[in-house]
């Protein structure tokens, strides 16, 4: 339907919509977090639920401390490698249709301890993350924009078509391989389904490139 | 009371430990006293109790890795070079024994003193890496002990509770020791560079790529 007509309506008193639209916005305006957090950055997202940020004003007010009722996770810290199984099996465990929150510098890509030995370098190598929030840790604004970027994305995705959600595309998988514990490191160290190692051409890398010099 | 004292006062009590005072050439002067394991527990004890020490906290207990490196000394021999003999510096190289070492910290609240610094060394970084653990002195050792076991491998006789801290159980390998090797999941940024840099190369290298 034409927008300017939608609104042209919408002055006249009568509403158009579309049950896309309906279903969009009551999934966007209830997204219940996961309640739990793994280091510094939970602080963070504890702030930005109370008083002063007040996440509830987006529909986000409820944090499920079980995974059966939560629609988000919003890994909030460090995972370590003795921790990762755990984060996984409770992404698997959420209900459909589910979204991940990959918040500070460690959740994304491990953070100032990436080249530890007991670090998981991105919780990305497991599970599939919506938003990624830069920061270490990141303010409560920050999460508050990233959860409004998960609403718009919500709001935009179509529910027919090849790009459909996860959720209303029975091909696509809903559970991801939980790591083992291996003898050196987690077995798999990532989920090929998942992630892949970025493409970088380091043959040219540390030499001179053309335009700088 | 300084280290001299507190090692005079030590041998005095305790029969039979050998001590070693171990120098810090650094402005802090943080001298160390080397225990030997067979009587660690009994100083432990003793300069917990002893009425003029009473060193009753111990605030951190770390692990020390030192590899065997190859030490180098000059010896002079006299050798027949072209029908005529000559005195020549020759090199010997040998091979310096590798140990783990455990260093603790101690205080005394009571006597308003501290640090005093006690170290013991295992026998190799392979099989004997046994040192009896001073948890039942100070119980704050506990989880450091744990710790040292997990990223260095030095296993503390007599610990109450001795597994693995930070890692997992079914490990194997001691990440805080020098020659331990990471596994090779770097994520090759384009900007890599020195360590990096060469570990993507060798990545690649090693999955056919370059």
């Amino acid at each position: 339907m034409d927008e300017q007509l939608k609104s042209e309506l919408g002055r006249q008193g009568v509403v158009a919509t579309s049950l896309q639209e309906l279903y969009n916005w009551g999934r966007k305006c209830s997204v219940w977090p996961l309640n739990f957090g793994l280091a510094c950055c939970a602080i963070e997202m504890i702030a930005a639920t109370m008083a002063r940020y007040d996440l509830a004003r987006f529909g986000a007010e409820v944090f499920r401390p079980s995974p059966r009722q939560a629609d988000l996770m919003i890994v909030a810290g460090t995972v370590t490698k003795k921790m990762a199984p755990q984060v996984v099996r409770l992404y698997n465990q959420m209900a459909e249709p589910k979204y991940v929150i990959s918040m500070g510098a460690c959740a994304i890509s491990g953070g100032p301890f990436k080249q530890g030995y007991n670090v998981l370098k991105g919780i990305d190598r497991y599970i599939p993350v919506d938003v990624y929030i830069p920061g270490c840790p990141p303010r409560p604004e920050a999460l508050i924009d990233a959860f409004l970027l998960l609403q718009k994305m919500i709001d935009e995705q179509r529910l027919t078509g090849p790009n459909r959600p996860r959720h209303l595309n029975a091909d696509l998988p809903s559970e991801f391989i939980v790591p083992e514990f291996g003898a050196h490191d987690l077995v798999p160290p990532q989920n090929p389904e998942v992630w892949k190692v970025p493409l970088v051409n380091i043959s040219i890398a540390g030499k001179n490139e053309s335009g700088r010099d | 009371m300084n280290l001299e004292e507190i090692k005079s006062e030590i041998e005095a009590n305790v029969p039979g430990c050998s001590l070693e005072i171990i120098p810090n050439g650094s402005p802090s002067g943080q001298h160390s006293l080397l225990v030997d394991p067979d009587h660690a527990f009994a100083v432990a004890g003793f300069l917990r109790d002893a009425a003029n020490l009473r060193l009753d906290y111990c605030s951190n207990v770390t692990g020390v890795d030192w590899p065997a490196k190859e030490v180098s000394t000059k010896v002079k021999t006299k050798k027949v070079v072209d029908g005529v003999e000559q005195e020549v510096d020759e090199v010997l190289k040998t091979q310096s024994g590798g140990y783990l070492e455990a260093v603790y910290h101690l205080f005394s609240v009571e006597q308003r003193q501290g640090p005093v610094v006690l170290r013991m060394r295992t026998e190799d970084r392979a099989d004997r890496v046994h040192l009896p653990s001073l948890t039942p002195v100070w119980r704050s050792a506990d989880y450091q002990e744990r710790e040292i076991f997990d990223l260095f491998g030095i296993i503390f006789d007599g610990h109450p509770d001795l597994r693995r801290l930070l890692m997992w159980e079914g490990f194997e390998d001691h990440p805080m020791r020098r020659d331990y090797v990471d596994p090779d999941d770097y994520e090759y940024e384009p900007t890599a560079h020195d360590e990096v840099l060469k570990r993507a190369k060798e990545h690649l290298s090693a999955e056919g790529g370059l």
